[in-house]
């Protein structure tokens, strides 16, 4: 590992900014907390919050792969594209910050979600191992916080320390798993981890190390059996935190996994096919993504609250990307970045409108969105636009990711193989799917309305959010090649 | 010929400013529909009048690459089917925004609605890309959803959101199995005629497999027996303009489907499926015709009739000769036509009026002399429902029975005795909704209904006189949709079952 202190400076240039700005954030809040009212430094909180990622994104645009330090960090396109989706998204989460009413620490907010993003980052261009389980768990933990930030709700504490719990369960069996793969290989570098593997054959505690890492896989993507926070988390946690969960989170970690698992453990790949399959990660990934596929759609049929629909939907949705997952070796990063993305777009519009609406909406019930249509018909026809590219409606971006998806995972494998049949169930499942999200569609568009219009003031970064959100879902859409390519 | 695919774009500009107008001025979103619906018709005719049948098969309007990687093309042609399917649509289109002239709630939206659907089935009766021919298909089902459970009747929520289910199941196994072609053959691209030199290097088992996914996926919304029932219940739940679009256009695009998609792409295919296909088409026929002569409701009546009828577009595609193609695609237009003017009589003219749509209750209003003008539409329609000389369904039946007979006489007679059932349910409710005797008189019969509107007349008229001008000289459309089925395009299909 030879490199200077130069070298490292300019490759986390954007965690050093995210870091930097975190701090800013603090520092400027502390000295205006006494003479400044709520609503300034709410909005000066999430000034400085917007300035620093739009410097981070700025850098990690110009970032490329002569600054790749060999052995700790790359930008390759999977860490190049991943990590600018990441600071876009959550840039689009920080604009709606101020849609949260209540908020009465902006400050510590928006730092630690900086903090978060800054671990979430690093995260996707991990070449090292540790480095790479560092950058999660300092993510996880901001998102802890970020999660049972909402002090006034026992919902907020409760999902916050539900996710806590599970969450560092799960990073103690990655760990574990980590170890076991240094133990066999003798070496935290992915890419020397990859050349030992090659040489030798799978053996029993390499096996081990797998299943621990699925695991951790599985919880981190909420993924079935995994799965069992998700709810919870999106239901108790402020509508922003649950915004950056379940898009940001999503992505940078399905990103990690995807280097760790299709570029470190390459090797213990196996084969899935029905005549000689061999062990391997694409067995339990087959086997996460049908429990998935299930879980997630019938789990999202029974749900009466909205929250926890998205979260089941998500879970469902997590089955697409882990085959998505499956075929990074033939594909590249490009579908699963347009796919989280794009999907993680849909969401922080949805849960945007969500933090809106919470003053109104006690309950979370979906039969709360009643009449909609009528009360706002902007926020009816954004959530509408958001829903439907869930379901997979053309020419929304949302289908544009599950057809691309499916396509070349039929390409790669036919039809007649394991991932083939995955492939046609993920198809049939998403009429399954179509009902639970025109549930909540009836509701908005169908339902007539017994309340008076709502009087939501729509602030300009909010306003800015949702737009834009709104315009990544269709013009991604119609125009998937600005990405694909 | 150039400006097809403008009535594509100029149905969702309609949408969209139908929407804007809509909260304003009920009348003003009125008028821009039909304004788009009537535009959309003039250039759908002006270019089958100037359509000159090309020898090779599809006629290129747009190609211009869409998503390069995967090969995918946003390419539009046309050749004498399309033609023949797009004029229905602009009919269509045009007759449902003259009998939706009434509805006053929510009017923006709905014209909106109706005006999305229709661009989405312009697009997929002109896609000569299989993507996009997808991508149309699912634009043309999400709207049904809205149109039917707003402004719907009877069970309008369950309706719509069974018929939008059996839609989207029908269009996933599509989609599968289009990417399992494109996947499989290696072709490279999306494009139709890319894809069927491209699926001739399929396997004979492929070819039957993905053939089955397809040709059911898309018969479902074409309303092959035993998938049919989203087509009652929706049709009867949906508001008027809605079933007339459902019945008339959105049904035929399932049927298209598989004229335009499944059989070129898999002629290896038919001889082992068309044994069991027909065999549904002609149960569904003699079924559905069955259930219709015992409904009490009239609009089930019209709803099962469609099904029955849609079963003689089946039979005639999966027979596979170049009588029997014609007289499917002059069946779906025909069919088109009428069912329109069946919906359009029992939901708008007869509902709006007498608040109820039961048979028995219809019975005691002496409709016929109440309402002259109904009852004589609705005789034309029946008429030229059971296949009468002089009206379009007509021919396209008699040819259908022509080619079908060629390849079994028995799926013919049995098709035939269909028709005598047709008969017998279209004058069993022509008998009892408008000509039986008032028995007794009670305050709800006294009464007068309102005068039909001048919108109602306009759109009868349409609808009687295209019925009537195919009945007498079905050559204006045979002339069209011959020289297609006679080109390279359809030769595979045609070629492998006559010999």
């Amino acid at each position: 590992m030879n490199f200077n202190y130069t070298q490292l400076l300019l490759a986390f240039s954007p965690e050093i900014t995210l870091i930097i700005g975190a701090c800013l954030v603090l520092g400027a809040d502390f000295i205006t907390q006494k003479s400044v009212p709520l609503s300034q430094r709410v909005t000066q909180s999430i000034l400085v919050g917007l300035i620093t990622l739009v410097a981070a994104g700025y850098l990690s645009y110009t970032s490329n792969q002569a600054l790749d330090i060999p052995g700790i960090i790359t930008f390759d396109p999977l860490a190049y594209g991943s990590r600018l989706c990441i600071i876009i998204l959550t840039t689009l989460v920080v604009c709606s910050l101020g849609a949260t009413p209540g908020r009465t620490q902006p400050a510590e907010y928006i730092s630690l979600l900086l903090l978060g993003t800054s671990g979430l980052i690093v995260m996707p261009a991990a070449q090292n191992i540790i480095l790479g389980f560092l950058a999660l768990e300092l993510a996880s933990l901001s998102l802890y916080i970020l999660t049972g930030f909402d002090r006034t709700r026992s919902r907020s504490s409760e999902a916050g320390m539900k996710y806590f719990i599970l969450g560092s369960t799960a990073a103690a069996f990655l760990l574990f798993g980590i170890s076991l793969i240094y133990g066999a290989t003798g070496s935290v570098d992915l890419n020397l981890i990859a050349s030992h593997l090659n040489s030798h054959p799978l053996t029993p505690l390499t096996k081990i190390s797998l299943i621990f890492i699925i695991v951790g896989f599985g919880f981190k993507t909420a993924a079935a059996p995994f799965h069992l926070w998700a709810p919870d988390v999106y239901e108790g946690a402020p509508a922003t935190s649950a915004a950056l969960i379940s898009s940001v989170s999503k992505l940078a970690g399905f990103a990690f996994f995807t280097r760790l698992l299709s570029l470190g453990l390459a090797p213990l790949r196996g084969n899935l096919s029905f005549k000689d399959s061999s062990a391997g990660w694409l067995i339990l990934l087959a086997v996460l993504t049908l429990a998935s596929l299930l879980i997630g759609n019938l789990g999202a049929l029974a749900q009466t609250n909205i929250r926890r629909l998205l979260a089941y939907s998500a879970i469902a949705h997590t089955s697409t990307l882990i085959i998505a997952l499956m075929i990074f070796n033939t594909t590249g990063a490009s579908l699963i970045i347009y796919y989280t993305l794009t999907y993680g777009c849909a969401l922080i519009g949805i849960f945007t409108i969500l933090g809106l609406l919470d003053p109104e909406y006690k309950s979370g019930l979906i039969t709360d969105l009643a009449g909609l249509s009528k009360r706002s018909p902007l926020l009816a026809g954004l959530l509408g636009l958001y829903t439907l590219s869930l379901a997979g409606i053309p020419p929304l971006a949302g289908f544009f990711g599950k057809f691309f998806v499916f396509t070349f995972a039929l390409k790669s494998q036919g039809l007649s193989s394991p991932l083939g049949i995955l492939v046609l169930a993920g198809i049939l499942f998403s009429a399954v799917a179509l009902y639970y999200y025109l549930g909540i569609l009836k509701q908005i568009f169908v339902k007539p309305s017994t309340q008076a219009p709502l009087t939501i003031k729509l602030n300009v970064a909010t306003l800015a959010a949702l737009i834009l959100t709104a315009l990544v879902i269709v013009v991604l859409g119609i125009a998937p090649q600005l990405i694909v390519n | 010929m150039n400006a097809l695919p403008c009535t594509i774009y100029l149905s969702f500009t309609g949408a969209l400013l139908t929407l804007l107008i809509g909260k304003r001025s009920a009348l003003g979103a009125r008028i821009v529909a039909l304004a788009t619906a009537l535009l959309g018709l003039e250039i759908t005719l002006s270019a089958a009048l100037s359509y000159i049948p090309n020898p090779h098969g599809l006629t290129t309007l747009v190609n211009t690459p869409w998503i390069s990687q995967l090969g995918i093309h946003y390419y539009l042609a046309v050749d004498g089917i399309s033609l023949t399917l797009l004029i229905l649509t602009g009919l269509a289109t045009t007759a449902g925004i003259l009998f939706s002239w009434n509805i006053e709630e929510r009017v923006g939206e709905f014209f909106a609605l109706y005006l999305v659907l229709i661009g989405g089935v312009y697009g997929v009766f002109m896609s000569a890309d299989v993507f996009l021919f997808f991508v149309f298909y699912e634009i043309a089902i999400v709207p049904k959803y809205f149109l039917v459970a707003i402004w719907g009747s009877k069970n309008k929520e369950y309706g719509a959101m069974k018929l939008v289910l059996y839609s989207f199941v029908g269009s996933s196994l599509v989609l599968a199995g289009l990417i399992w072609t494109y996947a499989a053959s290696g072709a490279s691209s999306f494009g139709l005629p890319d894809l069927i030199q491209a699926s001739s290097h399929l396997t004979h088992i492929q070819h039957i497999e993905i053939f089955g996914l397809i040709f059911f996926g898309f018969a479902t919304l074409a309303g092959l027996f035993p998938l049919h029932t989203w087509a009652p219940t929706g049709h009867v739940a949906a508001p008027t303009a809605a079933s007339m679009l459902l019945a008339g256009v959105v049904m035929k695009l399932g049927a298209y489907g598989c004229l335009r998609v499944a059989l070129p792409l898999f002629p290896q295919a038919i001889d082992f499926w068309q044994p069991i296909i027909a065999c549904l088409a002609v149960l569904g026929i003699i079924y559905a015709g069955l259930i219709a002569l015992i409904q009490e409701d009239f609009k089930y009546v019209i709803g099962y009739s469609s099904v029955s009828h849609m079963g003689f577009v089946i039979l005639g595609l999966i027979s596979c000769n170049l009588k029997s193609l014609s007289g499917a695609v002059l069946q779906m237009f025909s069919h088109g036509i009428i069912a329109g003017l069946l919906f359009a009589v029992v939901g708008r003219m007869v509902y709006e009026r007498t608040h109820t749509r039961n048979l028995n209750e219809l019975k005691t209003m002496g409709l016929g002399k109440r309402l002259p003008f109904v009852a004589c539409v609705f005789v034309i329609a029946g008429l030229a429902s059971m296949g009468m000389p002089a009206f379009s369904g007509f021919p396209a039946e008699l040819t259908i029975l022509i080619g079908t007979w060629k390849v079994s006489a028995v799926w013919a007679t049995a098709a035939a005795v269909g028709i005598l059932i047709s008969a017998a349910f279209t004058l069993r409710a022509i008998q009892l909704a408008f000509f039986s005797e008032a028995k007794s008189v009670t305050s709800a019969n006294t009464h007068a209904f309102a005068p039909i509107t001048l919108p109602e007349k306009l759109g009868s008229i349409l609808l009687i006189g295209t019925t009537l001008i195919i009945g007498l000289k079905p050559d204006l459309l045979f002339n069209l949709i011959n020289p297609a089925l006679q080109s390279p395009y359809f030769e595979n299909i045609i070629k492998g079952v006559t010999s």
